[in-house]
């Protein structure tokens, strides 16, 4: 049985626009994977909790807000505390591109500004997990 | 894989392992089938409930409001919440934690989204699996939650101990259709959003289909008016459930269920391993030129041909 890719769509935060992630939800129905969608203002906490009980491969976050420096670093760190550092966490948003690639030094995975193709999201998500999670 | 030390951290309530040995199961893996062989004995006997009814009657704001409830009574709840997958996609969105925040303030629940995966009624052919895990893991109360069309009524009866059928007031031109299938599943029927026009007027027209149907006026399903948005009455379908539960257990009846549902899971597992191993035949047979040959004969050829020993290989081959 071919093994279903499992992402989490968060968005957290207090902004209230949740059309983006909306939108990366079903592109990644339409491309087979299964999507935990939890809504608007979730905490690091609750994301990181979700992610754990839901086991998912992946956690795609959507900021709008400015916050991104804060709160990815954040999930990344309560993954590491959970021993779960091996999921991936992902994102989009409006981050500035000096902030970007201090992120993803950090470790976090790709980030998608505006004007990005779902298609590169669904790409980026199948090379990652052919990669690092065929077992 | 170390299997003891997985059950060891399952007794711990380790959340981290339980959520990997679901997906296990739920992935269908040799791995997860070897679990489940090797500590079946651990079970828990969990107390299984199902919300079942059309989409759109509140089903997931209701069953938020109940945990609230079982999770101050009970040291461990769980919830398994199946969404439909698409037949076209095979991807599913599953939705149901948008309108469950009790699972985040309470440390002793632990909920788990499942999609349907192609099965043809709502659950997924791992979702009894994903219940034993539970047990094994020694959750209290599981609730399932599915979303109530056509096969998926059949399913939940026969996998829980104990049927909520969630309607609304709006449900009454239908229920004349759906008589036949959801009203006689339903252990409890509950009108979610009584807060409307018309609740008791429906919640009376179900009692009275209700009442000719049971002879045993004690197992007649109660029908209770409820409101999940205003917390209205709640309390009351709590007490509902667990006086149900009561009686069940002296009447034998739970017993009864889980005994049934042993006997249909091993009817099921042998027939998905009969289907493997006729695929496999279907396979050197597609290679021939079949053209003229008639279903029936090939169905006795192969009939003829299937080796029944190599089930066990084929199981594990998964």
């Amino acid at each position: 049985m071919e093994r279903k890719i499992k992402v989490l769509v968060a968005k957290p935060g207090l902004d209230g626009h949740d059309r983006g992630a909306k939108v990366i939800a079903s592109a990644l129905l339409d491309a087979g994977m299964e999507v935990i969608y939890t809504g608007l203002h979730q905490t690091p906490e609750k994301i990181v909790k979700t992610a754990i009980d839901e086991d998912v491969d992946a956690i795609g976050l959507s900021i709008l807000s400015g916050a991104h420096m804060t709160i990815f670093p954040k999930v990344l760190k309560l993954l590491k505390e959970n021993k779960r550092e091996d999921i991936l966490l992902f994102g989009g948003g409006i981050i500035p591109k000096e902030d970007m690639e201090e992120l993803e030094k950090m470790g976090v995975g790709k980030l998608f500004g505006p004007g990005s193709q779902t298609k590169e999201v669904i790409d980026y998500l199948k090379d990652w997990f052919e990669k690092s999670r065929k077992q | 894989m170390d299997f003891e030390n997985i059950l060891k951290k399952l007794k711990e309530k380790d959340r981290v392992t339980l959520s990997r040995v679901i997906t296990l199961v739920d992935n269908e893996t040799k791995e997860g089938v070897e679990f489940l062989k090797k500590f079946y004995k651990e079970r828990k006997d969990s107390f299984r409930i199902g919300i079942t009814g059309p989409p759109g009657v509140g089903k997931s704001t209701l069953l938020n409001k109940l945990i609230e409830r079982f999770a101050k009574k009970y040291e461990s709840i769980s919830i398994v919440a199946v969404d439909p997958s698409s037949p076209f996609s095979g991807g599913a969105i599953l939705g149901d934690r948008l309108r469950m925040d009790n699972i985040y303030k309470f440390d002793n629940v632990y909920m788990r989204s499942v999609a349907s995966r192609g099965s043809l009624g709502g659950l997924s052919s791992s979702t009894e699996n994903i219940l034993q895990v539970l047990e094994i893991f020694g959750t209290d109360v599981i609730f399932v939650e599915t979303v109530g069309v056509g096969q998926s009524e059949l399913d939940v009866m026969e996998i829980t101990d104990l049927v909520v059928v969630t309607l609304v007031p709006e449900s009454g031109d239908s229920i004349q259709a759906m008589k036949a299938g959801i009203m006689e599943i339903g252990d409890i029927f509950v009108i979610n959003k009584s807060d409307r026009d018309d609740a008791y007027k429906i919640s009376e027209y179900i009692k009275s289909i209700l009442q000719m149907k049971y002879q045993d006026k004690e197992l007649a399903p109660p029908v209770i008016n409820v409101s999940a948005k205003n917390d209205t009455n709640i309390d009351e379908l709590v007490n509902r459930i667990e006086s149900l539960k009561e009686i069940f257990i002296q009447k034998g009846i739970i017993e009864s269920k889980r005994e049934t549902r042993r006997k249909k899971e091993v009817r099921e597992i042998l027939r998905d391993m009969f289907i493997k191993s006729i695929d496999r035949e279907l396979k050197i047979i597609e290679n021939k030129n079949n053209k003229d040959v008639s279903p029936y004969e090939i169905s006795e050829k192969i009939l003829k041909k299937i080796d029944f020993k190599s089930l066990e290989d084929i199981w594990k081959e998964r």
